[in-house]
């Protein structure tokens, strides 16, 4: 039997604030004709100003849209006004056979599915183009170490004479090394007291991939995803993969932050292997206007492949084949570590990979407490700060809420910062999304 | 030599100062072999990177400072339906989503939904309240009910962030009616103005002798805007045992305080105002001997007692003064005076030509006896004198002679309405629309109790049709129809959804229509959530 979702979780799916509300306006049955679901998709047709109605399709397990509306709004708010519907009043969409159309569609995409193939490559050309950009990158790699040598000379108190690093960010780009620029980029605002810490890692890195050949392969497949080269998925699918039953531990969405006028969103997902325990965290990507296409509701189970980026820490990963869509987990919260534990588990990936800024944790028996220096999370032993920074306040008071001042379990990311929380699992209720609004 | 520094704060103040300006020892260094030295600024920046690596990987957890503070109180409110819970997160979006006025209806719907939440005695899930809090911060009037429905959870919150501390301000019933809750008057000694008006208040609906104790405990030292406003919340549970207090009150410094202070003993029938007014009222109406109408001898003169009992010596209406002095008398003497020295019940009275005692055949006085004699009925909260003087339902307007005698629109039939029962209201109401539409109709519907019956629904939804068909535009009846979304019996859902259905594609209607149809599944579906 399908889980329908919470309003939250259909609303999460929305590209913008807009959609949400005009979604909420069609969540009521009087539009809609023709509604159904098999457990595997929602349809129906919702009546517009125009004389024939729209049909829209949504299939779950992506999930994926199709709607004859001409909006560029994706999902558009038939979709999410459907998947509304179907939400809160499961009487107005009863299970069915698809219809035609919906079927048609469904059909499709399927077949669609199915032929993706990877494409043949000329492996001569692709080791050229390699050889090249690698010395591309090595030598911005080695310009940047100069130019931080360069200031540390001059001393970071008088930055009067340097220019700023956007000029530097742009070298970066240049050579092929976009990771590196975005590091160049965000020393322009990173606080004095923490620049020397953000100067030396750079410096780190940049010297790292001058010398990316002679690394060992993990620590080298870590500098490389750190200067910026990506992986196709299919190549990585192509690599081992994993196969577990999968655990949404939380989601996050959030604009992505970049020089470009065309703001994409970023979603993460992190999931923990109910077999293996081995956390993983997946990207989705979003244009303007659209929502990224990978949503999985926190608390479920999804029986799936996934392959690892390499690395000598590896998180990262690409979903695989799936076995059926994301089921309800178990009503009790993941386990978890104690903040000793969680502080000794982040020294131990930095270990690891020395770039790390955090690592996915859950904690047990932590209280959110407000103080005078910011919100702290305590177990009673000892207490880790929560990174401001990274979390809207009004999530921090929902987590307040949800604890009500009580210990819980919570999911978020620990690093040297700070605590970032993602998820509350709540005494007796369903986990609670801290940043989805 | 031996470092006595930090040995992160010595790479810190040569990197700040530049290599340049302040050599960096490296050889003193932990790790220092490690690193190429040729170059100090190179070699600075890698033994950072160390310290920095070594620094995250080998970090201790800092101990807790101390327990957390004090749970939130627990709370034995059932939890909200399933259902329900996801309606409060769609109702609280739908008001962050924004300015529009497509949404205006969830807007609407909003305060009802906490409303019935609230009477349901049910508690929302956690997660929701901050939003909910939000709302209330944004919206005054939810805050009653908002604050009520957080319960102890809300005012644990709100104990730790300013932006809600109006929670703290907010006395619910709920709150005050605690078994257990200590009677605590340091709101009313150290609270702002709104708090301890709303907890003199609430005190006086749970214990009036205690209220007015309280209150007299610091009255003189009161401002005078101040001994207004908490002479009004005296309203609540008033009794004879006010008497004295309020007839001191007549001798306050303020001018606004004693005309409260007489208003309210003139509510208190038993009263020496009352009396005393009574005497007034009697000498100014009389009924003439052949029992056939009524003869008005206004006061001659404010003397210092009618002063002193809250009449204005000079007329602020406009009207003269002594026809002001006479409604004042007449509004404040209880209205038993009437049948117990005429012998006549109100309707017979109301029948009566009025003249002047000098003048037999002028009727000047007519209108301010009947302004008055509704004054006092909304006063008194007398429902025999209200039905009189708003007499039967209404029927159409006739030109001609009998135009006189046809009730005449006082300017307060809503306050006259607001004092009959319930059922009573509504029949008025509805047959008031049947007559005379909805132009008129917006403060009479107001004062009905929600939700309105079905007979009352039927006549609004019989007159949007017709003002549909009428070629009126919608937006001209905005407000009856905002109303209409709050408090449409759900019977009559099924006529709007006619009309929608019915109305002239893509016209204004149809789309006010559709929209009202759609508002009113949305109410129907969320109340029965929360019945369910």
């Amino acid at each position: 039997m399908e889980e329908r979702w919470s309003t939250e979780h259909v609303l999460s799916l929305a590209p913008d604030a807009a959609s949400q509300k005009a979604a909420g306006k069609l969540s009521a049955p009087a539009p809609w004709s023709g509604t159904g679901t098999d457990g595997t998709a929602v349809w129906g047709e919702c009546k517009g100003s125009g004389r024939t109605p729209y049909r829209t399709v949504v299939e779950l397990a992506t999930p994926a849209y199709q709607c004859s509306c001409p909006s560029r709004k994706f999902p558009c708010k038939h979709a999410l006004g459907l998947l509304l519907l179907w939400s809160g009043t499961p009487a107005a969409v009863p299970a069915a056979e698809p219809a035609d159309w919906a079927a048609d569609w469904l059909k499709g995409r399927q077949e669609r599915a199915e032929k993706r193939t990877a494409p043949p490559a000329d492996p001569e050309a692709a080791r050229r183009r390699a050889e090249a950009r690698g010395a591309r990158v090595a030598a911005g790699a080695a310009e940047l170490r100069l130019r931080l040598a360069d200031r540390i000379r001059h001393g970071l108190a008088d930055q009067s004479t340097a220019g700023p690093w956007e000029e530097v960010a742009a070298r970066m780009v240049d050579a092929q090394a976009p990771g590196l620029a975005t590091r160049v980029r965000e020393l322009d605002t990173t606080p004095q007291e923490r620049l020397l810490e953000e100067y030396a890692m750079l410096h780190l890195l940049a010297t790292a991939a001058t010398r990316v050949d002679e690394l060992p392969p993990e620590l080298a497949a870590t500098v490389r995803a750190r200067v910026g080269y990506t992986r196709d998925s299919n190549e990585v699918l192509a690599g081992p993969t994993v196969r577990d039953r999968w655990l949404v531990l939380g989601s996050r969405t959030v604009p992505m932050e970049g020089g470009s006028d065309e703001r994409l969103t970023t979603r993460r997902v992190w999931l923990r292997g109910a077999k293996t325990g081995r956390p993983a965290l997946l990207l989705a990507f979003g244009r303007p206007g659209q929502a990224p296409d990978l949503a999985l509701p926190t608390g479920h189970l999804l029986e799936a492949e996934l392959a690892y980026h390499p690395g000598a820490r590896p998180l990262r990963a690409t979903l695989g084949d799936r076995y059926g869509a994301p089921e309800a987990g178990p009503a009790a919260p993941p386990a978890g570590l104690t903040v000793a534990e969680a502080v000794a588990g982040y020294g131990t990936a930095v270990a690891d990979d020395p770039w790390l800024e955090s690592w996915p944790t859950v904690l047990t028996g932590v209280v959110p407490v407000r103080t005078p220096d910011g919100w702290h999370l305590t177990d009673g032993h000892h207490t880790v700060p929560v990174r401001a920074s990274a979390v809207p306040e009004a999530a921090l008071w929902r987590l307040a809420a949800v604890s009500t001042g009580r210990p819980l379990t919570v999911f978020g990311e620990y690093g040297h910062q700070g605590f970032a929380p993602v998820t509350a699992w709540p005494e007796g209720h369903r986990p609670v999304g801290l940043t989805n609004s | 030599m031996t470092i006595t520094q930090d040995p992160w704060e010595s790479l810190h103040t040569s990197a700040l100062l530049g290599t340049d300006r302040r050599p960096l020892r490296a050889a003193a260094l932990p790790f220092a072999e490690a690193v190429d030295q040729a170059d100090p600024a190179t070699a600075l920046l890698e033994l950072a990177a160390l310290a920095t690596v070594r620094r995250r990987a080998g970090a201790l957890p800092v101990p807790a400072a101390g327990p957390p503070g004090p749970a939130a109180p627990e709370d034995a409110r059932p939890e909200l339906p399933e259902p329900a819970a996801r309606r409060l997160a769609v109702l609280l979006a739908g008001r962050a989503g924004g300015s529009g006025g497509t949404l205006a209806n969830l807007a609407e719907l909003l305060p009802q939904w906490l409303a019935t939440a609230r009477a349901r005695g049910l508690r929302p899930p956690a997660a929701l309240i901050p939003g909910l809090l939000d709302a209330a911060r944004a919206r005054s009037e939810l805050r009653t009910d908002a604050v009520a429905l957080a319960g102890p959870l809300g005012r644990w919150l709100a104990e730790q962030n300013p932006d809600w501390r109006f929670v703290l301000r907010t006395t619910t019933q709920e709150a005050a009616q605690r078994p257990d809750a200590p009677v605590d008057h340091h709101l009313w000694h150290e609270g702002l103005f709104a708090e301890r008006v709303t907890h003199l208040t609430l005190l006086r609906r749970s214990d009036p002798a205690a209220g007015l104790e309280l209150l007299r405990s610091t009255w003189p030292t009161e401002r005078a805007e101040d001994r207004l406003l908490f002479l009004d919340a005296l309203q609540d549970g008033l009794s004879p045992a006010d008497e004295p207090f309020l007839e001191a009150a007549l001798g306050d410094r303020s001018k606004n305080v004693r005309a409260t202070a007489a208003e309210l003993l003139s509510t208190l029938p038993g009263s020496a105002l009352a009396r005393r007014m009574a005497e007034r009222a009697r000498a100014a109406v009389r009924l003439a001997e052949a029992g056939t109408h009524l003869l008005v001898t206004p006061p001659a003169e404010c003397d210092a007692a009618m002063q002193r009992d809250g009449i204005a010596p000079k007329s602020p209406t406009g009207r003269g003064e002594r026809a002001w002095w006479f409604g004042e008398v007449v509004a404040a003497a209880p209205l038993s005076l009437w049948p117990e020295s005429t012998g006549l019940p109100p309707e017979e009275l109301l029948a009566l030509r009025v003249g002047d005692s000098l003048d037999e055949t002028s009727s000047s006085w007519a209108d301010d006896l009947r302004e008055a004699w509704a004054r006092a009925a909304v006063r008194q909260h007398d429902a025999d004198w209200a039905r009189a003087l708003l007499g039967p339902a209404p029927v159409p307007p006739t030109r001609g002679a009998g135009r006189a005698r046809a009730p005449r629109a006082t300017g307060a039939p809503a306050k006259l309405l607001a004092v009959l029962p319930p059922g009573e209201r509504a029949a008025w109401t509805a047959a008031f629309i049947e007559v005379h539409g909805l132009g008129e109709a917006f403060q009479l519907l107001g004062a009905c109790a929600t939700p309105w019956t079905p007979p009352l629904s039927t006549a609004v939804v019989t007159a949007l049709a017709r003002a549909a068909a009428s070629g009126a535009y919608p937006w001209s009846h905005s407000g009856v129809l905002g109303m209409t979304e709050r408090a449409l019996a759900p019977e009559a859902a099924a006529a709007v959804e006619e009309l929608a259905a019915g109305a002239a594609p893509d016209s204004a209607w149809a789309e006010t229509f559709g929209r009202l149809a759609g508002t009113l599944r949305f109410r129907a579906a969320m109340l029965a959530e929360l019945a369910g």
